[in-house]
């Protein structure tokens, strides 16, 4: 909604700034999480979701309280927490018979389910098991997937998509060279995926680069893929349509080669040099009447002779 | 001879060092990584040794592995140009490459309200005007708007009466209710913008009276008016030089009693031969719901035998009711003149 759709109009500087930070922008804000916790869930399942909060939490929001959905059968109500929350990921969390342990990973786009993937979980060993130091809170992941599964199977890209959407945190120009301490290791094996959660520890090696040795942190997941639900190829194409304002304008007739060297053509038109203005004296002044005489313009000089 | 021999040989030793440090940070892999450096991201796609995740165990496998993937994404990360800001080194990273989906549509450019279509046609620009404006009452700068504003008119503690107007008139009311009509009329200029924005039809169209009806609007109105009786306009009579109604909805229209006699009989003919023909005449909508039902009904009982004991037993709808079939033609409490509706 732009400032002109909205028909009640805001009353205040403070609510129009708060809605106008929800408008839809160029380049946009970074996607909010939502975590909710369904309306049954074991223990693994409350305890996975809080520590996937933790791992996520500046940008997240965790819905704690019981929530009785269905993401696969009706997602008005994820929709509406998603409007509520301005939230475009969620992470639904549900326990039963049927699908026990179960995770579902999705985004919206306008306010709308894009896709979803349900995935259920056979191992959990949470972040408060593992005794170990673990990372400070809002630590951009080093994300890495494994596996040829990843690009080849159609649901696997996509689900690595929506985790590398999940997991990423904010777009960022520079970082800490020192801050890269977090890595999230999705292995895609066997029929299942493995995440796992690492501390990375800068070792030296000699030389500028540093040798990396892992340790865990938590939490860990075996996952096994269950339902998925993928947008349709056109809808997921809008969902990735740029802005025009934002792609890089080519410059026209300017290249540059190997070396760096810009090059530039200039296109010249031919110089009327009848027109050229000389040097100023009275005896070269034009007059009104030869200027027009004849077909081609004849210099004021000859004219005169004639 | 011996000296030669050991430059050589520090040569050979340094490059033997270097060789070592580089070791333990390089990855042998089959397939190179896919990197993006923006995201902090990389994708393996060799596929993980089955055999060595089944020797091993499964916990170390994955460390190693992970260990591997994130020694080679370091490495990508620390050949980015770094910098130093506030004594911390922090690398430059490039754009992000991988493709994800927006959060929201791209923003549409505002449409342009009624007022600046006016303007851009009439290339009228806006001009900005300052803040502060001089007020000659109270010799300060004061804001042109909002609270403690310069000339504020609704501080005047009188108002000298026109010569042309009521003197009992109250002119503070009136000032207040002219700025009233004139907030309201922004507000209804503004909701007109949004429908006009969204193509949806004028607020006030259909409300507010045109200055001079056109004739046929008239004509329109008084056949409207005429219509809106209980006998839908049955009895009333006409004006003494008004023409009839054009174009006002079709009426049912019955064969005359009497009169064509050699279509009639053809009719009947027709209806006969029907009757008394051997083919039978195939009703196509009822003979394809009765092939879909007979098939519907052996899946069921197929998907029965397969699925055992387990699923539902079978229930199956059948016709319905029938409700509200054939029920709406005729019917003794017809209202007169049905069809003629344009009420």
């Amino acid at each position: 909604m732009t400032t002109l759709d909205r028909v009640a109009k805001p009353k205040t500087k403070r609510s129009k700034r708060f809605l106008q930070s929800r408008e839809p922008k160029l380049t946009e804000n970074v996607k909010n999480a939502m975590i909710i916790k369904g309306g049954n869930t074991s223990e693994t399942v409350t305890n996975a979701l809080k520590d996937i909060y933790s791992l996520k939490k500046p940008n997240a929001v965790l819905y704690k309280k019981k929530n009785t959905a269905r993401p696969f059968e009706d997602q008005t109500s994820l929709e509406f927490f998603s409007k509520k929350s301005d939230c475009s990921l969620f992470l639904f969390g549900s326990h039963n018979k049927k699908r026990p342990n179960n995770f579902v990973f999705g985004r919206m786009f306008d306010y709308h389910v894009l896709d979803m993937i349900e995935l259920g979980i056979e191992k959990f060993v949470s972040l408060k098991e593992i005794k170990s130091a673990s990372c400070p809170e809002g630590t951009k992941p080093l994300l890495v997937f494994a596996g040829d599964a990843f690009d080849t199977i159609g649901e696997y890209a996509r689900l690595r998509s929506i985790l590398i959407d999940f997991f990423r945190g904010p777009t960022v120009s520079a970082i800490r060279l020192a801050g890269l301490e977090h890595i999230l290791h999705f292995t895609a094996l066997d029929g299942k995926i493995y995440m796992r959660s690492y501390r990375v520890l800068l070792k030296k090696s000699g030389c500028r680069t540093p040798r990396i040795e892992l340790e865990e942190m938590g939490p860990s997941f075996d996952f096994i893929l269950r339902r998925t639900h993928l947008a349709s190829d056109d809808l997921y194409k809008t969902a990735h349509k740029q802005p025009k304002a934002l792609k890089p304008k080519n410059k026209k007739n300017v290249s540059h080669n190997v070396f760096g060297t810009k090059f530039g053509r200039l296109h010249m038109q031919k110089q009327n040099l009848d027109k050229l203005q000389t040097r100023k004296m009275k005896g070269l002044r034009k007059r009104g009447g030869d200027v027009m005489q004849g077909e081609d313009a004849v210099s004021p000089k000859k004219s005169r002779d004639e | 001879m011996a000296p030669s021999s050991s430059i050589e040989e520090v040569l050979a030793k340094a490059e033997r060092d270097e060789a070592e440090k580089l070791q333990s940070i390089r990855v042998e892999k089959e397939l190179e990584l896919e990197f993006d450096v923006g995201n902090l991201l990389a994708l393996d796609k060799n596929a993980p040794d089955l055999r060595d995740f089944r020797a091993q165990k499964k916990e170390d496998f994955l460390r190693s592995l992970a260990r591997d993937n994130a020694q080679l994404l370091i490495n990508e990360i620390w050949k980015v140009p770094t910098d130093r800001l506030d004594g911390v080194v922090v690398a430059k990273l490039p754009d992000p490459v991988t493709r994800l989906p927006r959060e929201k549509p791209v923003p549409k450019p505002k449409p342009p309200t009624k007022w600046e279509e006016f303007a851009k046609l009439k290339g009228i620009q806006k001009r900005k005007k300052t803040n502060l404006v001089w007020d000659d009452v109270h010799k300060e700068w004061r804001r042109r708007w909002g609270y403690k504003r310069a000339k504020d008119d609704t501080k005047d503690w009188v108002i000298e009466v026109p010569e042309t107007s009521d003197p009992n008139e109250d002119q503070f009311a009136k000032r207040i209710q002219a700025k009233k009509e004139r907030v309201a009329k922004n507000e209804l200029n503004r909701l007109r913008n949004i429908a006009r924005a969204h193509k949806l039809q004028l607020p006030g169209a259909g409300l507010a009276p045109t200055g001079q009806p056109s004739r046929s609007e008239l004509a329109k109105a008084e056949q409207v008016a005429k219509l809106s009786t209980a006998s839908v306009g049955r009895f009333q009579e006409r004006l003494p030089k008004e023409k009839a109604p054009k174009n006002t909805g079709k009426r049912r229209k019955f064969q005359p009693n009497i009169g064509d006699f050699s279509t009639e009989k053809q009719k009947q003919l027709d209806l006969l031969k029907i009757m008394d023909g051997k083919k039978p005449r195939l009703d196509v909508t009822k003979a394809v719901n009765k092939q879909m039902r007979e098939e519907d009904m052996e899946n069921a009982s197929r998907q029965r035998k397969g699925a055992g004991k387990k699923g539902r037993k079978g229930h199956f709808t059948g016709k319905g009711k029938g409700k509200g079939a054939g029920a709406a033609a005729g019917g003794k409490n017809r209202k007169p003149r049905k069809g003629l509706g344009k009420r």
